[in-house]
């Protein structure tokens, strides 16, 4: 081996400690990386796969009622390949363990062929018979929540009848990836659930004889969506179209595809962060070797090795330092990445699952990691090209101090060992920031992590506590005279009822239009507000809409402005409402008229589809009984029961990328602080050594070694608070969607959190490089020039 | 603490400080060992100005970093004003070094990001009953060059920064281990006049380790060293001034 190959295995071996910090922090980049990228291309090619396979169409259209013949009419739309037609329904169904009742999502299935599009894919049993109208398919999860297997039976309310039906298959359905009950946030398998039963069944119970009220369609290659749609929707008008949807707007693939974003997001900002940090650190460390080894250095020249051998020398000290992280990092990786993808699989539900990394995200991540490497080796390496081997023999001129800039009265009451800290930091205040940045910037993601935690349940609390007051919502299958209130309020255990409606609609400014819907309250609503996320009630309007914030920018609207509403549903009306007024929300994009408003709009008398229910919790059993036997029910949403759902399945997921988050940012604090301090120990081993001759005690020492990285570590943690508050802010920003916005608010608790585990990553880093100082070799400074 | 052996009377004829009895250090152990002292006995009055002569590897340094409290012999016992330091642990052997010994290093050590000024408060900030930084800077004939930075000062000066800081602390023990080693002659002369001028103004007991046989002139009591052991040891008539000295 070539002596000089030697020298970098022992510096390497000799320097462990710093290259583990390095590597760590590299580590953290290149883990960040891989595992976002290989998840990302995992669950990509899962999704491609699966839909492929499965044939997942791409518009989706709801109507109220149309007839067999008009699917040849759709067929012929310009662009569209395949027609499927189906009977879609809401409803309830009961099961023996659960003593409310349960949402279902009726989906017919053809009797005597297997669907064109949208097949379920089963995973035990198989599809209903022809001949049988008592069978059906269950959803896995929800299935799997209820511990149904093919034999078990449920009774499903259709159409008002209740009927007992046999599970005979279990399936998956490209779907429902995520299986989200309207209106929900966040999947309820226990709540919520698919259910097929063959098409004949479901046209005898719901009227649909030779009719369809759901339609999926596929495209030929490369069509636009938006002109099918167009025509589609103008078919299906005259029999209650409630408009199409192209599959980006479809939901479960929505939250797909908006995970899919947010990874990528992942995948650029934090990596990037880590090894920024690393080049640095790499740089302070070979900037410090190269002035320890000048002598060598000079000896190297003088013996006739060429500037570029022994720059490559150092700059190969750099890249080896690197690859320790890279392979670190790729293991790591590899592991989280498989770990995060099985994790996102608990919410996203495949048949089969490929942890495929592509083999780009390690190549990716080396490039970039070696590329900061490298990026950092350049600037020391410059020194070794600039010495002049004479001079280097020659020890270096001693290090020049200028006066604190500081005022001469607090320079006067500051202690010897303060000064020596001050003028240290001030005679390097690049390596110094870089110390600050990096500690900043560990903060700064720690408080990103913790913040994820509080947000989501700030919405949560937000949307269900703040905004909603009542304890069930009830849904009807069509509208249901204001006087059926009283038939509500009779009901055991109900204190109070609210009516509500919900209507598809396009609301449309300009050349912009939003497909969402009108939510419809009673002026005098007290159970479902209209709260406005910075902390205030809106008045429901007596006249025209309240927008979100959201909306009102996407239709670029301000209050006193009109919108053109065009009622998905029925006859399609069309009217003009005037922004009544804005307010923030952070899910969804609401529009809110008053119902009274809209009843009339519509040509309706007094009416409701949905109902609010107070109730008494000590009446929840009898109450249920009750619901089960009124006629027209559709959907039960009990509140506290989706609220704690909620917060167990984020809560888990979002303690992992906690734990994650906490590990990456302290590797982060850990490898900066350790470097600072090592590289101060290194400068000063000599200094330290004398004052111990002194009479200096360990601890005061020590002071003056760690309270240089501690100063610099006390000024990073209000930086990083700062930096931390920008980071959450783009975030926010990045992951600002039409379904929901991550509330842009950072409780002092996330603050504290990060702060405290970034001291302590900070103080063993300290730790370990003050073991040091009790090694120090106080008699050879004695005899020894630097 | 009145020790006997405290009150007895040195060859110069001053009163003992420090004694040192049988002293043995022996580094490594089995056929490897290095014996750097084979039972040294000394004795150092109050006030007197000792040089140690010898060649490399004849244990003066050995023997002047058992004395200060650096490091710990094998055998045998250093005693001062009635204390073992033999007995000391770490921290009450920086203590001994924090209030009664001063150093005086070949290399100044100073500290970079200190005045001259700033570079003596670092000792006087911690000693009991200090001088002024100020004060002893005037000693060493600094007092104008008192805010200046280690970079800014000549070897010569830089050595009388680390003698003032030496003396601040008022030490009964001064050890200098090769203070001229590298200076030339003439600034070497103004740092040996330094040395005396503390020794006599401070009253401090003074080892002083040196190669150039030249400057024993300027002692009270020489002692040469060979092999770990004292060789020879002569006390001076009379003590020649160092600017007076033929190197």
């Amino acid at each position: 081996m070539h002596p000089l190959n030697r020298k970098l295995l022992r510096d390497l071996l000799r320097l462990r400690g710093q290259v583990f910090a390095v590597a760590l922090v590299v580590a953290s980049g290149v883990a960040l990386l891989v595992m976002s990228l290989s998840t990302l291309t995992s669950l990509q090619a899962t999704t491609d796969a699966y839909y492929e396979r499965y044939s997942f169409a791409e518009v989706f259209a709801g109507v109220r009622r149309a007839p067999m013949r008009l699917t040849d009419r759709i067929a012929r739309i310009p662009g569209v390949q395949t027609v499927e037609t189906r009977i879609s329904a809401l409803t309830t169904v009961e099961i023996a363990s659960m003593s409310e009742p349960v949402m279902a999502h009726l989906l017919s299935v053809p009797d005597d062929r297997e669907p064109l599009l949208n097949r379920f894919a089963l995973l035990t049993g198989r599809s209903p018979l022809a001949d049988r109208d008592d069978e059906a398919v269950l959803h896995a999860p929800f299935a799997q929540a209820h511990g149904l297997v093919p034999g078990d039976s449920i009774r499903v309310l259709l159409n008002g009848t209740q009927r007992k039906v046999r599970v005979v298959g279990i399936a998956l359905s490209p779907e429902f990836v995520y299986a989200i009950a309207p209106g929900g946030l966040m999947p309820d398998d226990r709540r919520y659930g698919i259910v097929w039963m063959g098409r004949e069944t479901l046209a005898a119970a719901y009227d649909m004889q030779g009719a369809f009220n759901d339609v999926t369609l596929s495209l030929l290659r490369d069509v636009d969506p938006k002109p099918v749609i167009t025509d589609l929707d103008d078919l299906l008008e005259d029999h209650g179209g409630s408009g199409a949807i192209a599959r980006a707007d479809q939901i479960s693939n929505w939250f797909l595809m908006n995970e899919f974003d947010q990874l990528r997001t992942m995948a650029t900002i934090l990596p990037g962060i880590f090894l920024s940090v690393a080049a640095f650190l790499t740089n302070a460390i070979l900037a410090r070797i190269i002035t320890v080894e000048r002598r060598e250095i000079a000896l190297m020249k003088a013996f006739g090795y060429t500037d570029l051998q022994v720059g490559w020398h150092y700059t190969m000290l750099a890249l080896a330092m690197t690859a320790v992280g890279v392979l670190l990092g790729w293991g790591a990786g590899a592991a989280l990445g498989r770990y995060n993808t099985e994790i996102y699989t608990q919410f996203f539900r495949f048949p089969f699952l490929f942890y495929r990394p592509s083999g780009t995200e390690f190549a990716l991540s080396a490039i970039v990691a070696f590329g900061a490497g490298l990026l950092g080796a350049i600037g020391a390496v410059r020194q070794v090209l600039r010495l002049v081997p004479a001079q280097a023999m020659r020890p270096p001129a001693p290090e020049r101090f200028r006066e604190v800039a500081l005022p001469h009265a607090v320079v006067e009451a500051l202690d010897s060992p303060t000064r020596i800290i001050l003028r240290h930091i001030i005679r390097n205040p690049l390596r110094a920031g870089v110390t600050v940045v990096g500690v900043a910037l560990s903060v700064a993601v720690l408080v990103m992590a913790m913040q994820w935690n509080d947000a989501i349940y700030l919405l949560v609390r937000n949307h269900f506590q703040q905004s909603q007051h009542q304890d069930m919502v009830v849904g009807f299958r069509g509208t249901r005279a204001d006087s059926a209130r009283h038939a509500l309020l009779s009901l055991p255990g109900v204190l109070a009822v609210e009516p509500m409606r919900l209507v598809a609609a396009d609301i449309t400014n300009g050349r912009t239009r939003h497909r969402g819907g009108l939510t419809a309250l009673p002026e005098d609503s007290r159970l479902q507000l209209i709260h406005d996320v910075r902390g205030w009630k809106v008045p429901v309007p007596t006249g025209g809409v309240v927008l979100g914030r959201l909306l009102a920018e996407k239709l670029d609207v301000k209050p006193g402005d009109t919108v053109e509403v065009e009622i998905l549903e029925r006859d399609h009306r069309r009217f003009e409402l005037t922004v009544a007024g804005i307010h923030e929300t952070w899910i969804a994009m609401p529009a809110y008229v008053s119902l009274a408003q809209l009843n009339r709009l519509l040509g309706d008398p007094p009416s409701f589809e949905y109902a609010s229910l107070l109730v008494d919790a000590a009446d929840e059993g009898p109450l249920y009984d009750a619901l089960r036997a009124l006629p027209g029910l559709a959907t039960v949403t009990v509140k506290h029961n989706a609220i704690q759902t909620m917060f167990e399945t984020i809560g888990e997921t979002i303690l992992i990328f906690s734990g994650f988050f906490v590990l990456f940012s302290s590797a982060l604090a850990y490898g900066v602080v350790y470097n600072a301090a090592r590289v101060a120990l290194s400068e000063r081993g000599r200094e330290l050594a004398t004052l111990r001759v002194l009479g200096f005690t360990r601890a005061e020492v020590s002071y003056i070694l760690i309270g240089e990285t501690a100063l610099l570590v006390m000024i990073a943690l209000p930086l990083g608070c700062l930096a931390g508050y920008g980071l959450v802010a783009i975030i926010v920003q990045a992951f600002e969607t039409e379904l929901f916005r991550l509330p842009f608010v950072i409780p002092p608790t996330a603050f504290g959190k990060a702060v405290l585990v970034i001291i302590i990553a900070s103080a063993v880093s300290a730790a370990v490089v003050r073991r040091r100082l009790d090694r120090l070799d106080l008699i050879s400074v004695l005899k020894t020039r630097e | 603490m009145s020790d006997p052996a405290t009150q007895q009377q040195t060859h110069s004829g001053s009163q003992t400080i420090l004694q040192a009895i049988g002293l043995t250090k022996v580094y490594g152990e089995g056929p490897s060992a290095v014996h750097a002292l084979r039972g040294v006995d000394l004795t150092l009055g109050r006030g007197e100005l000792v040089v140690l002569l010898g060649p490399s590897g004849s244990g003066k340094s050995t023997l002047l970093n058992i004395l200060g409290g650096l490091d710990t012999a094998t055998g045998g016992q250093v005693i001062l004003d009635g204390i073992d330091l033999g007995k000391m642990d770490i921290a009450a052997l920086t203590r001994y070094r924090r209030d009664r010994v001063g150093f005086v290093f070949q290399f100044y050590n100073l500290i970079a990001s200190l005045t001259a000024e700033e570079n003596v408060a670092l000792v006087t900030e911690i000693a009991r009953d200090p001088l002024s930084p100020n004060d002893a800077l005037k000693i060493v004939g600094l007092g104008p060059r008192a805010h200046h930075f280690p970079a800014e000062l000549s070897g010569g000066e830089q050595q009388r920064v680390a003698i003032a800081r030496a003396i601040a602390k008022r030490p009964e023990l001064l050890l200098c281990d090769e203070p001229t080693g590298a200076l030339d002659s003439e600034t070497g002369v103004i740092v040996l006049e330094a040395i005396k001028t503390v020794n006599r103004e401070v009253g401090s007991s003074t080892v002083l380790i040196t190669h150039n046989a030249a400057i024993a002139d300027m002692a009270d009591r020489v002692i040469s060293m060979r092999d770990g052991q004292i060789a020879d040891e002569y006390t001076n008539k009379t003590r020649v001034a160092p600017r007076d000295i033929n190197w």
